[in-house]
């Protein structure tokens, strides 16, 4: 693809999801585009970027913007954090009272974040007690991660060999998430950049090895959107090495990329 | 600051060599087998830190290795990561009821090792 078809797949992505595309990712966003293009029935991927151009079809443009944001992720992606989770957080929550506990994987990708956070919660809580909002731009994406069938490699990133055991079951050489993971998880295909107050009240926010892809303004506003449905007593979760600022009210815990809204900033305060 | 030592256990030349490199990338120093009674011998002069150990061997397979281990002086302290093409949930249980800490399904690669290694707290 051309510099100029980079430049307008990149503006597509900016405008449409806040990530930013570097100039260097041109054989990135061409294999992730080829596939398009081939359903398609067009010769190139630069014929693609013209029909989008031209035509300026939103299904066509979606697409695009889907397949060129970044999908690596991993069951237990910082282990300490979920550690934390399941040791402490995810107790306490259990017996604060009978309610649902509430969790938002934000940018789930396909899945394993809102599987390992199932997997976790499941340690401390009866599968009707769970309540999990995965969340994600990609419709293919989500097809994946709803379906719960990962490869042989995809299961053995991260995932420990008891918890295979135990949350998956063997379909010929891939393995399946069992019925009560899945069915403690809700997807729905989202965009951050819009507004998310319909999906309630967060007892906690995941957000990780997303908002480091954004363009910063759109960072900032995705950031108050994603404060505005976390608990007063909630947390936020960032990836554990990723430069996010969390919002002002939040102060940090010692679990690198978990924060918890600190006691002075109770959430109708901190709105303005 | 002497590094720790992981036996690499496997009777296919080619796939000891593959897992040498990788365990050495993960900074431990790395010893070969080729079988379960070769492994033995090698524990009972020098007790590593890691077993990558294989299931399916000639003379002394992985599970006799493991128990045969285990009844060694100081047996208990390798971490015991079971490194297979097994892969029947079932066989995959027996292993870790055995005492192996985890377990590998062939093939793999570089990352998954590292994955496993970190999950049992080697690195």
């Amino acid at each position: 693809m051309t510099p100029e078809d980079l430049a307008f797949v990149a503006d597509l992505t900016l405008r449409h999801a806040g990530v930013i595309i570097r100039a260097d990712k041109s054989f990135f966003v061409e294999t992730r585009l080829g596939p398009i293009a081939r359903r398609e029935a067009l010769e190139s991927v630069t014929q693609l970027v013209e029909r989008a151009r031209s035509t300026g079809d939103e299904t066509l443009t979606r697409q695009i913007v889907a397949a060129t944001l970044v999908q690596d992720t991993s069951f237990f992606r910082d282990r300490a954090t979920f550690a934390h989770l399941q040791q402490t957080v995810l107790p306490a929550l259990a017996s604060r009272d009978k309610a649902p506990i509430r969790l938002l994987s934000a940018g789930c990708a396909t899945g394993q974040e809102a599987y390992t956070l199932a997997m976790v919660a499941l340690e401390c809580l009866a599968p009707p007690r769970i309540d999990i909002v995965a969340i994600d731009f990609s419709a293919q994406a989500l097809m994946k991660a709803e379906t719960g069938v990962y490869s042989h490699f995809e299961v053995q990133r991260g995932l420990p060999i008891r918890s295979l055991l135990r949350h998956f079951e063997q379909a010929d050489d891939h393995w399946k998430t069992r019925p009560d993971l899945r069915q403690s998880i809700r997807w729905e295909e989202r965009n951050l950049l819009n507004d998310l107050s319909d999906l309630g009240a967060f007892d906690i926010v995941v957000c990780s090895h997303v908002l480091s892809t954004f363009e910063s303004a759109a960072a900032a506003e995705t950031l108050d959107r994603l404060e505005s449905v976390c608990r007063d007593d909630g947390l936020m979760v960032f990836g554990a090495n990723e430069s996010v600022s969390p919002p002002a009210a939040f102060a940090a815990t010692p679990t690198p990329g978990v924060w918890r809204r600190s006691s002075a900033f109770p959430r109708a305060l901190s709105a303005g | 600051m002497t590094s720790r030592t992981c036996l690499v256990v496997d009777d296919s030349r080619v796939m000891r060599k593959v897992a040498t490199r990788i365990v050495e990338q993960l900074h431990f120093e790395a010893i070969e087998a080729a079988d379960g009674l070769e492994a033995l011998s090698y524990c009972r002069s020098a007790m590593p830190d890691a077993i990558l150990l294989d299931w399916s061997m000639p003379t002394m397979d992985g599970m006799e290795f493991l128990e045969k281990l285990r009844g060694e002086p100081n047996g208990h302290h390798p971490l015991v990561v079971m490194c297979s093409a097994e892969t029947n949930p079932e066989r995959i249980q027996f292993a870790l009821d055995r005492g192996a800490a985890e377990y590998i399904m062939k093939p793999f690669d570089g990352d998954i090792i590292a994955s496993k290694f970190e999950a049992v707290g080697l690195i």
